[in-house]
């Protein structure tokens, strides 16, 4: 079943001068047509400027189509009658953890989102408990979000999104910010919401490594989709993803150059496990 | 500019129950022209090291001397110690603020003295040297690309023509090609005007890539100081202070371990793919 779903998506920034007359028309997202299953794993990758951004604004009608339609779960995002309903169903996560966490505890913070839903208050304890735990950072429930390292802080606006009971979540450049130790935790937390919650989760990156776990990878480009695919196909096109100003995971790029000499290798190389293997058995 | 760090320490909200020792007795020679990188996990004192260099914080005991002048001997000038250091901080086209990228760039000179024809050539100069096109100088800055903005940035500082180049993640948030662009205008910078180069990064591939010396802070001290293939042979320390090495250096260790005769100690994918031709053939 789609979960999201979007039919000659178009949007554009129209940018006015003073008087209100239109200067110049930016077409950022040009007929996207997307098909999103619920339980799905989805990265975006896509150099600076290429959409993704705002096709993730989208997908909680912070923005809504200029053209073209937007179900989430079934829901028009241009029926403003919806937007608080897709808005729990879809939850965003920003790259800047400091942006987003407004509490001087970690569980006030996590709290924040279902209090404003108007839920009971031990069902707020319930689900900031179980979003801490989903997350890993039930230990630190009492601690202060200023005291904790980058990637924990990032767990925590997970678990403030989480509380909210969404069926997707959103992650723009999540670990942009983040040291490689950050990176991993944030990274795992998606993983296991996604097999084990069956979140359905869209994550936006510029890191290569990341991507390899998902069902799906989408690359835009010019407010298009300019390539779709598992991961393995996707990374078995290094040409084409540097034309985009894109790049591979460095086991991926290895795998491709021992090819270019000779070496016989499969296409579409995604991890360091399978890259040893495969040098092995020659 | 040679710059040296002796015994300096620095203690946060000193006397008070937050109090912090960011920084435990830091010693460290940095020679003219070195392009270094900085590493260290989220809180382990790289930020805090490097506002030092340029006077904004001071530290709680200790000496810098830059050239061999003590930067906080009463006659020493703070002003000069900052236009020598420019420090790029995180993103930091948040700091762009005038209605054109020239302007921005002027800024920093009109501030430090500068007349402005003066001003008006180094924006000019800096511009050129970060590679940022003509086309954009007078356009508002806040309508660039995330890569453009972030030159525009980085050529306000360089316009100040800093002796020292310190740089606190200056890709994070850009595309892979964004990324390789600046730094390879970084590297530039440090090839054909003898910068010295600070780099702070959480890519290891980046830094494996670009800088000849590697300082690794841990929990306010140094943890390692050393040329990359040196520090990076010592991955698993690295993984237990939140680091890692590059993805490259794994899979070499992982080969030899399976008894391919390569040399593990190898980290960038150009290296690797000598050393495995050469065992495979």
């Amino acid at each position: 079943m789609s979960f999201l779903r979007s039919s000659k998506l178009v949007y554009e920034y129209i940018r006015r001068d003073e008087e209100g007359n239109v200067e110049n028309i930016i077409k950022a997202l040009d007929e996207i047509d997307l098909d999103v299953k619920a339980g799905d794993f989805i990265a975006i990758l896509g150099h600076n400027g290429s959409g993704k951004s705002t096709l993730a604004k989208h997908l909680n009608a912070i923005l809504t189509p200029t053209e073209g339609t937007l179900w989430v779960d079934g829901m028009d995002t241009k029926d403003d009658s919806r937007v608080w309903d897709i808005r729990q169903r879809t939850g965003m996560v920003f790259q800047n953890p400091d942006n987003q966490i407004i509490g001087t505890v970690v569980e006030e913070d996590v709290g924040f989102g279902p209090e404003n839903l108007g839920i009971p208050t031990d069902e707020i304890w319930e689900r900031v408990e179980e979003s801490l735990r989903a997350v890993g950072m039930l230990q630190y429930r009492n601690h202060s979000p200023n005291k904790l390292s980058g990637g924990q802080k990032q767990r925590v606006a997970i678990a403030g999104v989480v509380a909210m009971h969404p069926k997707c979540i959103v992650l723009d450049e999540p670990t942009a910010m983040l040291d490689p130790n950050g990176r991993k935790e944030v990274i795992r937390t998606i993983r296991a919401l996604n097999e084990v919650e069956d979140v359905t989760a869209i994550l936006i990156t510029h890191y290569m490594e990341e991507v390899i776990y998902a069902d799906k990878v989408i690359v835009m480009d010019r407010g298009k989709i300019a390539m779709q695919g598992t991961p393995r196909e996707i990374f078995s096109r290094v040409e084409e993803l540097k034309e985009l100003r894109l790049d591979v995971p460095q086991a991926t790029l290895l795998a491709y150059e021992l090819k270019k000499e000779g070496i016989p290798l499969e296409d579409g190389i995604l991890t360091i496990d399978e890259l040893v293997e495969q040098i092995c058995q020659l | 500019m040679s710059i040296i760090i002796d015994r300096v320490n620095y203690i946060y909200s000193k006397d008070t129950a937050y109090e912090i020792n960011a920084l435990k007795d830091i010693n460290l020679v940095i020679p003219d022209g070195q392009f270094i990188g900085l590493i260290g996990h989220t809180g382990s004192g790289k930020s805090t090291l490097v506002q030092h260099l340029n006077g904004l914080l001071k530290a709680t005991s200790g000496k810098i001397y830059m050239n061999g002048e003590d930067i906080y001997d009463p006659s020493y000038s703070m002003k000069r110690l900052r236009s020598k250091v420019g420090l790029v901080f995180q993103y930091p086209e948040h700091q762009l603020f005038e209605v054109d990228v020239f302007k921005d760039v002027c800024y920093g000179p009109l501030n430090l003295g500068a007349s402005e024809k003066e001003a008006q050539l180094r924006a000019f100069e800096a511009l050129k040297r970060v590679g940022l096109n003509e086309e954009y100088y007078y356009q508002s800055p806040f309508e660039l690309s995330g890569g453009q903005k972030r030159r525009a940035a980085i050529a306000g500082v360089l316009a100040m023509k800093p002796e020292v180049l310190i740089l606190d993640e200056p890709t994070a948030g850009l595309d892979p090609q964004g990324r390789d662009e600046i730094l390879e205008q970084i590297r530039k910078l440090h090839e054909e005007n003898h910068m010295t180069i600070i780099l702070v990064s959480h890519s290891m591939e980046d830094i494996a890539k670009y800088v000849e010396r590697i300082i690794v802070m841990n929990q306010g001290e140094v943890l390692f100081d050393n040329a990359p293939k040196e520090v990076f042979r010592h991955y698993k320390e690295l993984e237990k202070v939140g680091l890692a090495a590059p993805q490259v250096t794994y899979i070499m260790n992982r080969l030899l371990k399976k008894g391919l005769p390569v040399n593990p100690s190898v980290t960038t994918v150009e290296e690797a793919k000598t050393e495995i031709l050469k065992a495979l053939r």
